[in-house]
């Protein structure tokens, strides 16, 4: 099956190494009911859902590819866009809420100067607005990259995302 | 010598994996201590947590543990026998704990998660094995039915009777499925236990295995919990390899396995019809019930779903006994209940508490009472589903009944309190934005219903209400509540409408008098330099983002309001009091 995708997406995924996709399917394909599986596991590899490995999910299991777009778009976990190398889960949680997470956004926005679902120009960091992170009595929280900062104030957001580009101006980090 | 770290997701929020790294390089060699990971043992407001319990026996709990005062524990206690004091957890904080009923956390904090051993050592697979030891396997129904154990997901539907349903639902292969998608902004109880003690949970599924007649479970888990996955898969390898899960269970005709599926985060997932066709690989879209999971569940068979907490209640229910557990709550509402506290709390954390006891025993006597002595306004309870239950309705005895009528819900166990500071209407805005965004948009009603809600309350946040306002959501909020299909729909108005009922004033006050009593809402907020206060410092021109604050060096300054942002960074940075909120 030919992708299907616009030419533009195409484009950007030149050289993207798909290789690992056909691996995912042969483990999990056969098992019913796997769809989401498939798209996580694919989501590990890439950090998102490339619309060519998207086409091959669908020219190999034989779903159609309107129902894995379907699904794709329907649960908040998958991105069909490619993330910074950092990405801030910000929690909006309600306990996050009460406490001001809202500024904690603000700061974060005039820090990077990226917005909810935005990438900075350099490509190092994404901020998402996530529902809870479930460490409540930290609130307000974020997680970058799995690793889970508490008791933010906008000052501290600020100063934890000026420590990480310093480390990767400096090339501390690979 | 055994010294336990608390790591649960949150402990190692607050750094707990540095304190381990640092306790585990000073214990490198030392063979008669031993050094234990344990889950969260629900006193989030004091982490890092580490406990040392000394030769004797004698248990000492530290908080707020990061290296440095690690290694000082240490160096004092460890090595020199000497209690390092100054770390330890007070008393009025111990209390926390001592004022708390622990049937499903019992092993929360205290066991290795990791280690299927300690599992053993408390007793764990005792109600396994009495379950299996039962000649006629329909007592473990009539034992559940005697601990009177209610749903805990929400609804408080009784175990038992979804039990037996699916017990008699025809068919060779039916499913347990365990219910671990915490969806619910503000809760964690189902995290902090599936950290904690995988194993109580994957027991009270096989439990139900047993009693239902399935021999194939699946788990249903978050995947912002990744924590709770792992811990969830060493668990299930161990209690394989222990002979508890698989063929031929304790040497029984009974064989059952289990598995994990990772939820794609979606709120909607927590209704069990949801959550089937999720599981299923499809879109999670509730659909018409009956028939219910019972009899038509996964892939169409017979299915039971329960949440994390009530499976974990089933061990100690079959080990101990339905009338044990059935000694403690209300008439209608047994056993205890598991919630996480936070918010504007001074102790915030998981407590599970006996049912009946009162919200304002919660929150004043185990969580302390309110951030700063402020004034407590109420308690949010059940999430998005839930509603806010005002100071003067404190009393109530928290059992699913009580807190119905007050016209919130029990739900999953968020009880979020809010202060003077938090204004409702805010708090409304939050979670209709919350549930418009989650509603999977199959019923009109809900799809359409919540964003027409939503719409006036981001008007009336604005500025921008109208007279007529308060009637129309009314009126919206029942349509949603008569028009929608699921459980998401059906209780989606709630937090509206409570807040309509017991802060009417707060309503009025943005739309009539265009102003949020709780100085909340930006727009309606003007800020003002009280002159006779101000000394001229120039702080707060200097960290004013729009230049909107002018005036010379010790003179009282000035904010133009036309180029005021209300963004209150003039307020933070006063150290006069000279800015006033109005």
């Amino acid at each position: 099956m030919v992708c299907q995708c616009k030419k533009g997406v195409c484009t950007a995924e030149k050289g993207l190494d798909l290789a690992p996709v056909a691996g995912i399917i042969s483990q999990y394909g056969k098992e019913p009911g796997s769809l989401i599986t498939m798209l996580q596991k694919t989501q590990d590899v890439y950090g998102y859902l490339p619309a060519a490995a998207l086409s091959i999910i669908s020219s190999e299991t034989g779903i159609r590819l309107a129902k894995i777009m379907g699904v794709a778009s329907f649960y908040t976990q998958f991105r069909l866009k490619p993330v910074g190398k950092y990405l801030i889960m910000l929690c909006q949680g309600t306990a996050c809420h009460v406490n001001g997470s809202k500024d904690i956004e603000g700061a974060i926005a005039e820090e990077l100067q990226i917005h909810d679902g935005e990438t900075t120009e350099d490509g190092l960091f994404t901020l998402n607005n996530v529902a809870c992170l479930g460490c409540c009595s930290l609130a307000p929280v974020m997680m970058i990259n799995g690793e889970t900062y508490g008791r933010l104030t906008g000052a501290k957001a600020k100063e934890i995302l000026r420590d990480i580009r310093k480390k990767e101006q400096a090339g501390e980090v690979e | 010598m055994e010294i336990r770290v608390g790591m649960g997701s949150c402990g190692m929020a607050a750094g707990a994996k540095r304190t381990w790294d640092a306790l585990s390089h000073l214990c490198q060699g030392k063979t008669d201590i031993t050094l234990l990971q344990v889950g969260c043992n629900g006193m989030c407001f004091a982490e890092p947590l580490v406990e040392v319990i000394d030769a004797q026996g004698s248990a000492y709990l530290y908080g707020r543990v990061d290296e440095t005062a690690a290694k000082e524990i240490f160096e004092q206690h460890i090595a020199g026998g000497i209690v390092a004091e100054q770390y330890l957890v007070s008393e009025a904080e111990l209390s926390f704990l001592t004022k708390q009923t622990r049937i499903a956390l019992r092993n929360c904090g205290v066991i290795d998660p990791e280690n299927i051993e300690h599992y053993i050592a408390r007793g764990g697979y005792e109600g396994l094995k009495k379950a299996l030891s039962f000649a006629d396997k329909s007592e473990i129904i009539e034992t559940v039915k005697t601990a009177g154990l209610r749903g805990r997901g929400g609804a408080g539907f009784p175990t038992w009777f979804k039990w037996q349903a699916a017990k008699n639902s025809k068919g060779e292969v039916k499913y347990i499925v365990c219910n671990a998608d915490e969806g619910d902004p503000g809760a964690f109880m189902d995290r902090s236990l599936l950290e904690g003690d995988p194993h109580t949970v994957i027991e009270g599924m096989i439990i139900a295995g047993v009693a239902i007649g399935a021999k194939e479970g699946i788990f249903y888990v978050r995947a912002e919990y990744p924590v709770a996955i792992k811990r969830l898969e060493i668990a299930i390898k161990q209690a394989e390899e222990a002979g508890f899960l698989g063929e031929h269970i304790l040497g029984t005709e009974f064989s059952f396995s289990l598995r994990i599926k990772a939820g794609a985060g979606a709120f909607v997932c927590g209704e069990e019809t949801a959550l089937l066709a999720s599981l299923e690989g499809e879109r999670g879209m509730p659909r018409l019930k009956p028939p219910f999971p019972a009899e038509r569940g996964y892939w169409q068979k017979p299915s039971n779903i329960n949440n994390v907490e009530t499976y974990a209640n089933v061990p100690w229910i079959l080990a101990n006994g339905g009338a044990a557990y059935a000694a403690m709550g209300t008439e209608k509402s047994k056993g205890t209940k598991v919630f996480a506290l936070a918010g504007k709390i001074k102790r915030g954390g998981l407590v599970e508490v006996p049912m009946g006891i009162t919200l304002r025993q919660v929150v004043f006597d185990i969580g302390g009472g309110i951030q700063g002595d402020k004034a407590i306004k109420g308690v949010q309870m059940g999430g998005p589903s839930g509603g806010c239950i005002p100071e003067s309705l404190l009393d109530t005895p928290i059992d699913y009944d009580s807190i119905m009528q007050t016209g919130a819900i029990m739900g999953s166990g968020g009880m979020i309190v809010m202060d003077e500071t938090t204004c409702m209407v805010n708090m409304a805005q939050f979670f209709m934005d919350f549930t418009q965004k989650e509603s999977c948009g199959k019923c009109t009603h809900c799809r359409i219903g919540t964003t027409r809600m939503l719409e006036i309350l981001n008007r009336i946040v604005a500025g921008e209400g109208k007279d007529g306002d308060i009637e129309l959501l009314v009126d919206l909020a029942n349509a949603i509540k008569d028009g929608a299909l699921c459980g998401l729909g059906n209780s989606a108005p709630n937090p509206v409408l409570s807040t309509i009922r017991y802060f009417r004033d707060e309503y009025e006050a943005h739309i009539q008098g265009k102003t949020c009593p709780a100085k909340q809402c930006k727009d309606l907020l003007t800020y003002e330099i009280k002159q006779d206060k101000c000394t001229g410092c120039t702080l707060c021109a200097l960290k004013c983002p729009v230049k909107a604050i002018i005036g010379e060096k010790k003179q009282p300054h000035i904010i133009h309001q036309d180029i005021c942002t209300k963004c209150g960074n003039c307020f933070t940075v006063c150290r006069f009091g000279a800015v006033e909120v109005k």
